[in-house]
């Protein structure tokens, strides 16, 4: 007797298989990732438990999660639209980090002398073309010189980083902060309202919501959304179509990055109110928020979901790092493993996998 | 190991998904014998050779060597039971030279300098079959007979005795068609045995011992060449009569409406791809242009219809000159294009069909209101070509790559044809269909003609061409060899402007 592996080409994937593929991928990475805590001779099952409980099992919990949640979902949604366009968009991270320099300067310059109400708005607004115009450069790189975006959106992110450090150990250095390389402390006028008794910045919130709404009509609904999905799907069809591959892949990057943006300006001006280390304001959200796309299948809604249950995982992640005594790298593995999982389910929705016995003669 | 003296294939099925590609075949092939393999695009000739070369495996059925049941897991074991396959498409390196093609996964080559101990024996087989190679061009700079001859070589310096050629001359000419043949004709001589996938009646007749003819995955019918003729084996290959001759009512051309003056394009890799072509196209005019692929047809087309850019000369339509103009430019100037490699250019794979009915249109009034674009008018759009272009579809609610080829040129052919064009471009628009969606095509084409659509549709297939065309231009390393009338036009003059030679 002898296993026989036969690959099929699948033509269409059901929606129920598509959910079942999800659901197996998923647990299918949390074994692999219960592996791994097992290697570290810890209980996999109460090291999930601990993730789960410490995310979602608590008041507190589920305020934090709600609050990591929101740079992910803002991040996530805008890289859906990204990877609809086959635009790799490895960069959110920096985006985020120029809308939190963009919002800083506002912040600081025109917030002791501007009313809640107007700062607010323009913060966000300067947030948004931060991100946006940092995301323009690779997409302009891309269309006119072909350079491969996911390299140069990659070293912007350590270009953004370092900017950032400079700013803030050098001329934006706050003289309130006792040495500490942060930018003064944001006045009032400039920080955002945080829900009570937590560090949820709802108006961040809702503009994520929001936003995810939009750019679910966006992709499915307009002319502009569906000369993406056709340069997206084919570049050929696209360009025998007549579609301007320039203006529309420049305009959605600038879209993609100015999501991020809106993140960086809630991280400053809702949870630290200063410009700090690029490490402190963004945790590789704009890293984490490439698996939530991916596990919204690049649904901007859908990414609502996904962006709170990754969230969840930092959470939980922090969680058991104190619990357990795990290092703090755990996180990033978890991520990395369920990624991983999720890419592979694609495999099974693209392809029937026959397994057979054959006799040897 | 021994050689093949019989080679029977036993009873294979083959399913894909719910399809049935092969159905229960069974033949057998001996050595010195050509045989012909007859179907229609999608009959599953190719699956079955596929089998055969072990590229695929068969779900039910078994091989046999001179009357032993063999399995054969990968290609690589087919060849080295003696089993070789040419594929319509080459499996070429295109910077390397002819010898190191060759040499390239040969077992007998030495680790190194390799192409040095292969050119050699590729001369001892080039004197032996007449195979004219010369082993230190680069593929690149070979024609696509030329290559096909270096497969062969490379199959027989492999030690294949069975050789399977699929679609061996769609890339030829007709005069290169004759000289392969008589390379056939040696290698059976020598003890070879053959298999000449094709569905071309024509080629088989002329080169076949045998003929086996397929339809839907099985077998529908064996004979001798001599035992039989074009009209049966197309009754066989269709399951109907076909009729050969199109009649083709005369009408009086109409007014002007494309004028392309000296006109050149560079290539991928050349500078002129084209070299200062002139033609015209009237109204109620089918203009076609012959010619091997590759000679600059391509890039003539893309540059009509706005997919490159002209270095010089002029393309007019309706005496305004859009020479570089954009394609949404060109499309909303009323040219249509039916895009050659359809799948590739022509559609959007995983949107559904109503998305693909509006592709190059969607911006248009009638399907757009401001950003948004108006999905009930799209739909009742894509309704209206997949009933009346008799599109077999699911519903319009389907991704488009579930449909078949045909039903998929159809639709293509529909959305370019309701937006009432006044140009219609059509490249190789039959190409790899079935007989019944390539004579719905060809009627089509005919209907607009006589409807006031000027038509400019580039072929290779000459048959397509002299059923058609009112005009015929044949293309040659990016010029026009001359342009002929129909009627005073034969197959054997268009066959040498083809290969080279003015009119």
């Amino acid at each position: 007797m002898k296993l026989r592996i036969r690959i099929d080409h699948r033509i269409d994937a059901s929606p129920s298989l598509q959910v079942t593929v999800l659901l197996f991928s998923l647990l299918a990475g949390l074994f692999t990732v219960g592996m791994v805590f097992a290697a570290s001779r810890v209980n996999p099952f109460l090291a999930l438990w601990k993730i789960f409980s410490g995310s979602f099992g608590s008041l507190y919990g589920i305020k934090e999660t709600i609050t990591k949640a929101i740079p992910l979902i803002l991040i996530g949604s805008g890289l859906a639209l990204a990877f609809r366009a086959r635009f790799w968009n490895i960069g959110a991270e920096s985006q985020l980090l120029m809308g939190a320099i963009c919002a800083t300067w506002i912040g600081l310059n025109w917030g002791p002398r501007l009313p809640g109400p107007i700062i607010i708005p323009a913060m966000f607004l300067a947030g948004f073309l931060g991100g946006a115009l940092w995301a323009m450069f690779p997409a302009l790189l891309k269309v006119k010189f072909g350079i491969n975006e996911v390299i140069s959106t990659l070293m912007l992110n350590y270009v953004a980083a370092e900017l950032l450090t400079l700013l803030i150990v050098g001329p934006w250095k706050g003289v309130t902060q006792q040495g500490f390389p942060y930018t003064d402390d944001f006045p009032a006028s400039a920080t955002l309202p945080l829900l009570y008794g937590s560090r949820i910045h709802y108006t961040t919130l809702i503009i994520a919501v929001f936003a995810c709404v939009l750019l679910f009509m966006l992709i499915y609904s307009t002319k502009f959304g569906y000369e993406l999905r056709v340069i997206g799907e084919n570049i050929e069809a696209a360009r025998y179509a007549g579609i301007d591959f320039m203006r529309n892949t420049v305009i959605m990057m600038l879209i993609s990055g100015g999501m991020a943006g809106i993140a960086g300006v809630g991280e400053v001006a809702g949870i630290h109110h200063h410009l700090t280390y690029p490490q402190a304001i963004s945790s590789g959200y704009g890293f984490t928020a490439i698996i939530v796309a991916w596990l919204a299948k690049l649904n901007p809604i859908a990414a609502i979901a996904s962006g709170l249950f990754f969230a969840g995982i930092l959470v939980g992640g922090d969680a058991i790092q104190i619990s357990l005594g795990l290092p703090a790298a755990t996180v990033q593995v978890f991520n990395g493993i369920l990624l991983f999982f999720l890419i592979m389910g694609d495999f099974f929705l693209n392809n029937r996998v026959i397994l057979s016995l054959e006799r040897k003669e | 190991m021994k050689k093949i003296e019989k080679l029977e294939m036993v009873e294979i099925s083959k399913y894909f998904h719910t399809t049935r590609a092969n159905y229960k075949v069974s033949f057998s092939i001996e050595s010195g014998e050509i045989l012909g393999l007859l179907g229609e695009n999608g009959a599953g000739k190719t699956t079955l050779m596929n089998i055969l070369y072990s590229l695929i495996q068969s779900d039910e059925g078994e091989i046999r060597i001179n009357g032993e049941t063999v399995r054969l897991h990968s290609p690589k074991d087919a060849i080295q039971r003696g089993i070789g396959m040419v594929h319509q498409h080459f499996m070429l390196i295109q910077n390397h030279t002819v010898a190191e093609n060759i040499a390239l996964g040969f077992e007998e080559a030495p680790f190194f300098f390799p192409a040095g101990h292969v050119a050699k024996k590729i001369e001892e087989f080039s004197r032996i079959y007449g195979l004219k190679v010369n082993t230190q061009e680069k593929i690149w700079q070979l024609s696509a007979g030329e290559q096909q001859r270096v497969e062969i070589v490379k199959a027989l310096i492999r030690g294949v005795d069975l050789l399977i050629l699929d679609e061996p001359t769609s890339v030829l000419t007709p005069q290169e068609s004759k000289e392969l043949f008589s390379i056939l004709r040696r290698m059976a001589g020598n003890g070879h045995s053959i298999i000449f996938i094709s569905h071309k009646l024509e080629e088989i007749l002329s080169i076949c011992d045998r003929v086996l003819v397929l339809r839907r995955g099985e077998i529908v019918g064996a004979s001798s060449v001599q035992s039989t003729d074009k009209r049966k084996l197309a009754r066989m290959m269709v399951g109907r009569d076909i009729i050969f001759d199109f009649e083709k009512e005369h009408i009086e051309r109409g007014p002007l409406i494309l004028e392309v003056k000296e006109l050149i394009v560079p290539g991928d890799r050349t500078e002129r791809a084209v070299k200062g072509v002139s033609f015209k196209v009237y109204k109620n005019e089918i203009f076609g242009i012959a010619g091997v692929s590759g000679n600059g047809q391509r890039e003539l087309i893309e540059v009509i219809t706005g997919l490159r850019r002209a270095s010089g000369g002029s393309i007019l339509i309706n005496g305004k000159d859009i020479t570089n103009a954009s394609a949404r430019l060109v499309s909303d100037q009323g040219i249509s294009h039916v895009p050659e490699e359809r799948i590739k250019f022509g559609i959007v794979p995983n949107l559904f069909i109503y998305e693909n009915t509006v592709l190059k249109r969607h911006h248009n009034k009638r399907f757009s209101k401001m950003l948004f674009l108006n999905y009930q008018t799209i739909k009742s759009h894509a309704e209206s070509i997949v009933k009346d272009f008799q599109v077999t579809a699911p519903s319009i609610n389907t991704p488009i790559k579930n449909l078949s080829g045909g039903n998929i040129q159809k639709l293509i052919l529909g959305r370019e044809i309701t937006g009432e064009p006044t140009l219609l471009v059509a490249a190789h628009p039959t190409y790899g269909l079935d007989v019944g969606a390539t004579e719905y095509i060809r009627r089509q084409l005919l209907e607009r003609r006589g409807k006031g659509i000027a038509v400019l549709l580039i072929s290779e297939d000459l048959e397509e061409i002299f059923e058609l065309c009112d005009r015929i231009a044949v293309m040659f390393e990016g010029e026009i060899m001359g342009i002929l009338p129909t009627q005073e036009a034969n197959i054997e003059d268009i066959g040498l402007m083809m290969a080279g030679s003015r009119k």
